[in-house]
């Protein structure tokens, strides 16, 4: 009989835990639910829903920390910060777009659990550089804590990074404490009109380069960039190339006349303000300009920034892609035709010379079975992972095969 | 401080290990003289000595894979080694393991502008990495105090940090990749120009353990254009619950400065002794807060820090107008710690954080705790993040007063965690620390951690006798209770 556990403290997921290792069930590790379709479909008779843990345990904005239950609302967090000025910096990815799904549905736990990181990655770091302590019940039915509340922390192995973007293979996580940073005052957005992806690449990569701290460096191709809701960039009637600028009023205005300065070479120069800067960079972040058609399936391949208009060229060879690029070059979103493969060998060759890597973000459930979603590790490696897996859950009984089959 | 019991079997072996490590490493690679061993004894925590075995200084990454390899094989220990400047005696020899130094490993392979980053071997120093960048407006950013001798690699292996990595990151932020050797001989390479890699995150992992899980033989980092401008307020107040007000409040008006240090009275005129550049003597707490970016913004935080300063009640403030002025500010920070040497025979430095908020509270446990061991305390912090360096004054020729003092920096570092803190910011545990984790962790939390050593190290080779305070075997560890059929089904709500 299959059993959905809904345990509402730390001892509660500690006997669904135990139990599972003593029946040798293996549990499906849920918050909300809203990312099931990311990584791979298994296997498990029997749900962990961790949606009765939810709730803020303490925010101190001055201290720049908060600390959760792992189903608390990803967009009830933001709420929160965005009272007190404050946001979460990795300014994480709603997925809820891609998968057709209503949006802000995500937990902060799953959040974490995936890694998935919008376009500030470049400036201000990932998911896996906010966490700094957690509290879990491990895969041996073991609850452990690592880390702490505090940045400046040394004090034993930082599991946080291991448990960021560990998709709950490795423990259920109960509470989660990570870093929080002031919200910019403001944000401008310089847009280059009709760059191709080569001319395109060299102005982020000299956006990137200069003092002008730019967080946010995001080229949609000619095609890509009508599908935005912001006008500006809807009636460009071309490609364009958007690099963020944020942070107090002044500074945020110099900056931008700055870099239009410098960036004058590469042709007609557009800005967008406030209000229309947070509305695109949203819809970037969310690689909303790929939602539909429902059935294309979607890659998410992270390379070096430099390397990203080559990957892009060799793929869209004798293909029909969509694609669009963030991370100065580094992200590419890519959309393919519905195929039995999701072209995955044919995708990581292209990849593989720059390595980097290749995810497999939106397929049926078939596909995403039968197709390594993350990309393959060489042999050496995916035994260490391996043993870092049985390390927290011997017996598989956490997410097993989300990741990887069998593990 | 205990350290695992010698394996005379292996010291017996000692001949014939040389012999074998002189086959991987010829030339002069090998050290079995003791007075060349001798500098080798201590790294940075230099109350600790202890002769190694043999040192091995290779060149290549397949030399450290054949070493760890044979090492393994045999059952030898290894202690890794970078620059040897740990304050926490993470490279403190082994009587019985062989010292594996990265020394060799010096140079900078790709200076990558394009894609803002650096691909070095381990034993390249921390400044070497921004001296190879800085003709294009390009650094490193995080900047441990040691930054000119101690090693990338060593970062890496402790998670350095630094004045500037309340804005910038630790070391951990700032590694887009490694490659690194197991004890296994193994080769392995995670991360690289790219950003985050999937699968578990073990560059993270790897970051910050200390060289318990593998030598790091080639380092990928990302480096930053240089801010245009940093302009710097000096400002002394009255009180050290002031001070702490105005750091919280320039965090909480939305600041991040680009450092953020707090020196207590004792401190301030220890610096004002050895470099006199105008400390007020009087005051009990000094801040420096260091603005960086472009100027306009620079100039328009410095004016908000001024209000927020004054607010509180600033007794002194200035703020530098050029860059002569930002260095004489930063001068006796930066030489406090000679300075502070320069009045005692020995101090010890100590490494706990606490919740910035704590920074009045864990003045006045410190303080009392100085009464109570009846020893002099300065006090040096990074106040930004709330990582402490309180200086213990003691003189070691003294009968007890070594001990004395270590007992004053435990109970220091207890009332760190006590206050929602941590014993290490970014010293490292090391054996320092050890015997302290179970102020923090639970033993569940201890095995846990001593687990994940055991994926990657499962007969407990690497670096052993560091971090943990007791050793278990891996299969010890690896054991389960479980209660086959007699678990009931759990009473939680279910559906």
């Amino acid at each position: 009989m299959a059993s959905i556990f809904k345990p509402t403290d730390e001892a509660q997921v500690l006997d669904a835990v135990a139990w599972a290792i003593s029946a040798e069930a293996p549990l499906e590790v849920l918050g909300r639910a809203s990312k099931r379709g990311l990584g791979r479909p298994f296997q498990a008779d029997h749900t962990l829903d961790l949606s009765g843990l939810s709730g803020i345990n303490f925010y101190e904005p001055e201290e720049l920390v908060l600390s959760a239950k792992p189903a608390t609302p990803r967009a009830e967090i933001e709420v929160v910060l965005a009272e007190r000025g404050q946001m979460l910096a990795f300014e994480p990815i709603d997925t809820g777009p891609l998968f057709g799904l209503p949006a802000d549905q995500g937990s902060i736990g799953g959040t974490f659990a995936c890694n998935l990181s919008g376009p500030r990655r470049i400036k201000m770091g990932a998911a896996r550089d906010h966490l700094l302590g957690f509290n879990a019940v491990s895969g041996r039915g073991e609850a452990f804590k690592s880390g702490g509340r505090v940045v400046k922390n040394v004090t034993g192995y930082d599991l946080s990074k291991l448990m960021t973007g560990s998709f709950g293979t490795l423990a259920a996580v109960t509470e989660l404490t990570f870093k929080v940073l002031p919200a910019p005052e403001k944000t401008y957005t310089v847009l280059l009109l009709g760059l191709d992806d080569g001319a395109a690449t060299r102005a982020m990569a000299a956006a990137m380069n200069s003092v002008h701290e730019v967080a946010g460096a995001a080229h949609l191709p000619a095609g890509i960039s009508g599908r935005s809701s912001v006008p500006y960039v809807a009636n460009a009637g071309g490609a364009i190339t958007a690099l963020r600028l944020e942070g107090f009023g002044p500074s945020v205005e110099q900056r931008c006349r700055e870099l239009k300065d410098e960036l004058a070479g590469f042709g007609a120069i557009e800005e967008l303000h406030s209000r229309n800067s947070v509305k695109f960079w949203a819809e970037v972040r969310d690689a909303v300009y790929l939602a539909e058609p429902a059935d294309r399936l979607i890659w998410r391949l992270s390379v070096p920034p430099s390397a990203g208009q080559g990957v892009v060229a060799a793929l869209a060879m004798g293909r029909d892609v969509e694609v669009f690029y963030d991370w100065s070059g580094g992200l590419i979103w890519l959309s393919l035709p519905p195929s039995d493969d999701a072209e995955h060998i044919a995708v990581r060759a292209v990849v593989a010379p720059s390595g980097g890597h290749a995810t497999l973000v939106r397929a049926p459930a078939n596909i995403r079975a039968a197709v390594p979603v993350f990309q393959p590790q060489p042999a050496p490696l995916a035994a260490l992972s391996a043993r870092v897996k049985d390390s927290f859950d011997p017996r598989r009984v956490l997410n097993p095969g989300r990741m990887v089959a069998g593990i | 401080m205990l350290m695992p019991k010698p394996d005379s079997s292996i010291i017996a072996r000692r001949a014939e290990i040389i012999e074998r490590l002189r086959q991987i490493v010829p030339g002069e690679g090998v050290i079995a003289e003791q007075d060349e061993m001798r500098v080798y004894e201590s790294d940075g925590l230099s109350a600790y000595r202890q002769m190694p075995m043999i040192v091995v200084l290779p060149e290549k990454t397949e030399q450290v894979a054949e070493i760890l390899a044979y090492c393994h094989g045999e059952g030898i220990k290894v202690v890794p080694r970078g620059a040897g400047t740990s304050l926490s005696g993470g490279a403190l020899p082994l009587a019985d393991a062989v010292l594996l130094g990265l020394g060799k490993f010096n140079r900078v392979l790709d200076v990558d502008f394009k894609n803002r980053a650096v691909v070095t071997q381990p034993g390249v120093t921390n400044l070497g990495i921004t001296h190879a960048v800085q003709h294009d407006g390009f650094y490193y950013a995080p900047d441990p105090s040691s930054q000119i001798a101690c090693s990338i690699g060593g970062n890496i292996a402790e998670n350095s940090g630094g004045v500037h990595c309340l804005k910038y990151g630790l070391t951990t932020n700032n590694v887009l990749g490694i490659e690194f050797v197991t004890i296994e001989g193994e080769v392995m390479r995670i991360g690289g120009k790219h950003l985050d890699s999937e699968g578990y995150d073990l560059l993270g992992l790897m970051t910050g353990s200390e060289g318990l899980l593998g030598v790091v033989t080639e380092v990928t980092v990302r480096i930053l254009k240089k801010p245009s401008t940093a302009r710097a307020l000096l400002v002394g107040f009255a009180s050290s619950e002031e001070a702490g007000a105005c750091v919280a409040q320039v965090i909480g008006a939305g600041i991040i400065p680009g450092g953020m240090e707090m020196m207590d009275n004792p401190a301030i005129n220890a610096a004002e002794d050895f470099v006199g550049t105008g400390y007020p003597r009087d005051a009990a707490a000094l801040l420096i807060v260091e603005l960086d970016g472009p100027e306009v913004e620079v100039n328009h935080l410095i004016g908000r820090v001024r209000e927020v300063a004054e607010a509180n009640g600033a007794t002194s403030l200035r703020v530098s107008e050029n860059e002569a002025e930002r260095d004489a500010f930063w001068a006796g920070r930066k030489s406090a710690f000679p300075a502070v040497g320069r009045i005692t025979p020995d101090y010890m430095c100590m490494d706990g954080t606490i919740p910035r908020k704590m920074l009045p509270e864990i003045l006045r446990r410190i303080s009392a705790l100085s009464e109570k061991h009846e020893m002099r305390v300065a006090n040096v912090f990074h106040a930004g993040d709330g990582n402490l360096h309180p200086l213990i004054l003691f003189d070691a020729n003294q009968p007890g007063q070594l001990e004395t003092a270590e007992t004053f920096g435990g109970d220091i570092l207890k009332a760190c965690v006590e206050l929602g803190g941590v014993l290490t910011g970014e010293h490292g545990v090391g054996i320092e620390k050890r015997d302290l984790m179970g102020e923090m962790f639970t033993e569940v939390d201890l095995n846990q951690q001593q687990r994940v050593k055991c994926a990657f190290d499962p007969k407990n080779l690497l670096n052993p006798g560091k971090v943990f305070p007791q050793l278990h075997r891996c299969a010890e560890l690896g054991r389960m209770h479980i209660h086959k059929g007699q678990m009931p089904f759990p009473d939680i709500p279910r559906f």
